[in-house]
């Protein structure tokens, strides 16, 4: 078989699977890391029952450490991946700050484009990164809350057992933000949705 | 306080509580299918979700480091007021009379015989300023003080082989804890707080204060100690927290 010319793979297989997973991995960790929120509130508002995932306190918890394997062990994956074979390199650098500020204001105006799917630009290369760095700040501060005697020595870094439970509320509260934005864009450029399950587009 | 405080219970006894409890569950799903937590409530679901609680057990075991220290603070920075607790509102707090109150000792114990207040207090004493952390997310910092743990298991001649040190208590909570915390340094039988003779809102007459343990593993008003090596489980754990929950 000839491999059709115009077609080109721009998601290999191991980034479309880790993307899936880390989807459900981190609406299970947001869901009930909203209902264990809610059981001793940071501020004077709680989260709506009904978008939070376990039912009530014990529930939240344990599928928030249920979900944190398949959360850490893909992301694991997918980090070992990404900078051994070149792929974060390739698909997010160069950055400057600059150039994502650029391109941001650019999007606001409407005038971003992204017609070859292939290529990032600053403002894409800016938040993927930017939520990649999140979601290990989740992890460390997560690990942190959970064991903040054995990692004590790291936990001085964020502010021990509370500085790391305020860090992960608005890390949580950052990629919350991101993900709407990536969202928001997938409905805005509707022809990048198939590709994360393909991995190709097809030219002319 | 002498009989109502039965530590072991026969497995007939435990299968009716297990299936009483399952019942509630199953009411408590039909609840929740109400509103639209169906997913979660699902036999299947429910036993992964103890499946990997039960593996975090063994996951913490194995990072528990039996010398690491929990960090203590000065004195000035203990929060006032601290924070009560319980399953129960604080005007239900249960009332034990120090006079007549003895700590009772079952199990994998040589040495049975009960202690009563004043021989409690004539044991070397410690004291910490730890933070005690809430399973709800908040944390507050506190000073206790009262008898090194390990040294009154060692004095009782305890079986520090077994699995297992359990509590039962004369609010009617109980719990559990592994041995090695139960030997690490700073887990103490608590007698004191801020100085003062343990208040009733904080456990009187004592408390079991393990900075290594959220709070809710942390009996109060304490009024027996067993040594097994079948799991005692307790009062939250049976409902759904974690058992280990190590800090």
């Amino acid at each position: 078989m000839v491999a059709d010319q115009r077609s080109m793979l721009i998601h290999p297989l191991i980034v479309r699977v880790c993307h899936w997973l880390n989807v459900l991995a981190v609406l299970m960790m947001i869901t009930s890391g909203w209902a264990i929120y809610n059981a001793s509130p940071l501020f004077n508002w709680s989260f709506p029952d009904g978008i939070t995932l376990g039912g009530w306190l014990a529930g939240g918890l344990q599928w928030h450490f249920a979900a944190m394997w398949l959360f850490a062990i893909n992301g694991l994956v997918y980090l070992v991946y990404g900078i051994a074979s070149g792929h974060f390199r390739r698909k997010l650098l160069p950055i400057t700050p600059r150039a994502v500020l650029h391109d941001i204001r650019e999007a606001l105006r409407g005038k971003l484009a992204h017609a070859d799917l292939s290529v990032y630009n600053a403002a894409q290369r800016g938040a993927y990164l930017a939520l990649i760095l999140l979601l290990i700040l989740m992890i460390a501060t997560g690990l942190v809350m959970w064991k903040p005697v054995q990692f004590y020595w790291y936990g001085q870094f964020m502010g021990d057992y509370e500085g790391a439970r305020l860090l992960h509320f608005f890390s949580m509260a950052a990629i919350a933000f991101i993900v709407f934005v990536h969202v928001v864009m997938v409905v805005l450029v509707p022809r990048t949705f198939p590709t994360m399950f393909t991995g190709r587009i097809t030219h002319g | 306080m002498d009989k109502k405080f039965v530590v072991h219970r026969n497995s007939a006894l435990e299968n009716l509580e297990r299936r009483v409890f399952l019942k509630r569950s199953l009411s408590l799903g039909a609840l929740a299918m109400l509103t639209g937590c169906e997913f979660t409530d699902q036999e299947s679901v429910q036993r992964v979700l103890m499946a990997m609680s039960n593996w975090n057990d063994g996951v913490q075991h194995w990072l528990f480091n039996p010398n690491r220290l929990a960090p203590e603070f000065p004195e000035s920075r203990i929060t006032k007021p601290f924070p009560f607790n319980a399953y129960y509102s604080e005007d239900e707090v249960v009332e034990v009379d120090g006079e007549s109150y003895k700590l009772e000792l079952a199990g994998m114990v040589k040495e049975k015989k009960p202690w009563t207040l004043r021989e409690l207090n004539a044991l070397p004493q410690v004291s910490q300023v730890t933070r005690h952390i809430c399973v709800e997310g908040w944390s507050a910092i506190g000073k206790w003080s009262g008898v090194r743990f390990s040294d009154f298991l060692a004095r009782v001649g305890a079986d520090t082989t077994a699995k297992y040190v359990g509590f039962q208590c004369a609010d009617d909570y109980y719990g559990s804890i592994d041995m090695s915390t139960a030997l690490h340094p700073q887990t103490i039988i608590a007698l004191n707080y801020a100085d003062q003779t343990l208040p009733p809102k904080y456990g009187y007459p004592l408390k079991i204060r393990i900075p290594t343990k959220l709070g809710f593993k942390q009996p109060k008003h304490v009024a027996a100690i067993f040594v097994t090596n079948e799991y005692p489980g307790g009062y939250w754990e049976d409902k759904g927290y974690n058992w280990y929950s190590g800090s």
